[in-house]
């Protein structure tokens, strides 16, 4: 049997991935065509490379169907329930940064922190009837944040893309996104509340606690990091 | 499910209906709605919500306490006793050694007569109910705090978003800190209070909120700005009531010390005394029962009253065993302009088989 290395399946995520393992002498490569997803190892004995969508190797890391997996540190937290639990961060990887953060429209200019954000959602839903809408892809993070904040009177409705555009299409009143440069919300008339800062992310390399492994894999998984540490 | 938890639910069903309880069931799939309306987002950690494409989101029952309430505010003639036995559901999120599938039974009065006798009614119902399992109850009452709120030397809107918080300590911590001046209004608040023309930097409208709305709110923070600060010394008395934690006797004495300063609370510790005895009198001894004002302020958000708990004497992080309280406000929610006084309690016989078996 072989270590299972999940890594995300295309794009910049993909190529820093690689990158990152070339430069600690572990060749990762995509073979056959480009659109087959299959991949291969050089310069370590026992590890498979399986191509996933980044969103996906958080599940596969918590089931223990890979052994190893490079994801955003947010889906794992997002996706995973008591996540330190049931994988361990190896190493930070140093790129695909980004905040989870939460922006309101920049002509709401009396809310600039949560304490703002609670007292307009109690005025709205008084006003408008229901609860302050909060567009995000990030459910759990999202309420757990609100949660901790003690604000109350929003819901959460999902966005799984071009979430910035939910305020101008009047589908929601505030937006919880990942950010790296904050143009993408500029662009669409939005800020980010003063303390709506919810998770700083990057790539990292993760390990299953709860994966099987054999004597020869605990030996081969040994060496990688050996390879990779140093 | 285990026999033995079947057969105790069924024996407490049937002690709450010789107190005078008619059995009701519940659908076990719940319109969100109304769940979300009343607890908020929050619920979806603790509840299973699935969908169809016609009646869109529903939950599998958290609770029985929503749909009985609905239930009696539509059909039920006054007074009202109630008892179910059922299964409720509860998504868990951090620990996976709690159930997410258990029996409740329960014991709901609506009843305008007398609160202190209703009161003492469920909670010794429920003690009876438990005989002798190992446990330690403690009992509260939110309504000391709302009172307090209610009769603090300040503005109405201040008062009514202390009490929007009064399940929320953290926000009602900050909220009090605030208007009681003790911590620095934030720069971008300040700014924008004495700002001529706060619009200035806004850009396009866009939203469904609106400018009017943006305006109406910098018209508050400007008002609330020229109010003067809640007095340290009333702080100070909220601050004495959270820390209440006493047997009843001795609570009892304590808040009406704090009552001394704080006049709006005496009418709801004169209540506090009236349950005490009504207790008392059902033979239940308050003398060595646990009073916390605090109990149930951040896990039991629609008991506005009298609160209470049977936890397990020794096995420290299981669920109450037992828990109940008044809902009085939740009656007016639910009932579209209607409201009864309400109180309840449900006992898990899963935990108490549990228990007992620990202890034999």
């Amino acid at each position: 049997m072989t270590i299972k290395l999940g890594v995300p399946s295309k794009g910049r995520l993909m190529e820093k991935t690689f990158d990152w393992f070339g430069a600690r002498g572990v060749t990762l490569a995509r073979t056959g065509s480009d659109r087959e997803y299959a991949g291969a190892v050089d310069g370590v004995t026992g590890v498979e490379l399986v191509l996933l969508s980044a969103g996906e190797i958080p599940r596969e890391l918590a089931a223990g169907r890979i052994h190893l997996g490079v994801t955003g540190i947010d889906l794992i937290r997002e996706k995973l329930a008591s996540w330190d639990q049931r994988v361990e961060v190896m190493a930070e990887l140093g790129f695909g940064f980004a905040d989870l953060i939460l922006a309101v429209p920049n002509c709401w200019v009396d809310v600039d922190t949560l304490d703002d954000l609670d007292a307009a959602a109690a005025a709205f839903r008084a006003r408008h009837g229901f609860r302050l809408r909060i567009a995000t892809k990030y459910h759990r993070l999202v309420r757990e944040f609100l949660k901790q904040a003690g604000v109350a009177d929003y819901q959460i409705v999902d966005s799984q893309g071009a979430t910035e555009g939910t305020v101008k299409n009047e589908t929601a009143e505030a937006i919880a996104d990942i950010t790296s440069s904050g143009e993408t919300l500029r662009a669409n008339h939005l800020k980010i509340l003063s303390d709506g800062l919810i998770l700083k992310s990057q790539a990292c390399l993760l390990r299953a606690r709860d994966a099987d492994l054999s004597a020869d894999e605990r030996r081969d998984l040994a060496d990688l990091f050996a390879k990779l540490g140093g | 499910m285990n026999p033995k938890v079947i057969k105790t639910a069924a024996g407490i069903e049937t002690l709450f209906q010789q107190a005078g309880a008619a059995t009701v069931q519940a659908a076990i799939l719940q319109p969100a709605d109304t769940l979300l309306g009343l607890y908020g987002e929050d619920i979806r950690a603790r509840a299973y919500v699935t969908s169809d494409p016609l009646r869109g989101e529903q939950m599998l029952r958290p609770d029985f306490t929503v749909p009985v309430v609905q239930m009696h505010m539509e059909q039920g003639a006054e007074p009202a006793r109630y008892t179910y036995n059922g299964v409720v559901f509860r998504r868990q999120e951090d620990d996976a050694t709690r159930a997410n599938e258990y029996l409740q039974v329960g014991y709901e009065v609506f009843d305008r007569s007398n609160p202190a006798e209703t009161d003492a009614e469920v909670f010794a119902l429920i003690q009876n109910a438990l005989g002798d399992a190992p446990v330690r109850a403690t009992v509260g009452d939110i309504g000391i705090l709302m009172a307090a709120v209610d009769g603090l030397n300040t503005s109405e809107r201040r008062k009514s978003a202390l009490r929007r918080h009064i399940w929320r300590p953290t926000r009602f911590r900050a909220l009090l800190d605030r208007f009681a001046g003790r911590v620095e209004t934030p720069v971008a608040r300040q700014a924008l209070i004495a700002s001529d023309d706060p619009m200035a930097q806004a850009g396009p409208q866009i939203g469904l909120r609106s400018a009017a709305e943006v305006a109406e709110r910098i018209d508050v923070l400007k008002s609330d700005a020229a109010l003067a600060p809640i007095s340290a010394s009333e702080v100070d008395l909220i601050e004495a009531i959270l820390q209440v934690r006493e047997t009843c006797p001795n609570a009892l004495a304590q808040l009406r010390d704090i009552a001394v300063d704080l006049p709006s609370i005496t009418a709801a510790v004169t209540r506090l005394d009236e349950r005490f005895e009504a207790l008392d009198a059902r033979g239940v001894e308050t003398s060595t029962l646990m009073f916390e004002t605090s109990y149930g302020r951040t896990s039991m958000e629609y008991y506005d009253g009298f609160v209470f708990g049977f936890h397990a004497t020794d096995h420290a992080g299981l669920s109450p065993i037992a828990t109940g309280g008044r809902y009085d406000a939740l009656t007016q929610r639910l009932g579209k302009g209607d409201a009864i006084p309400a109180v309840g309690g449900v006992i898990r016989p899963d935990l108490l088989i549990q228990i007992a078996g620990g202890a034999s």
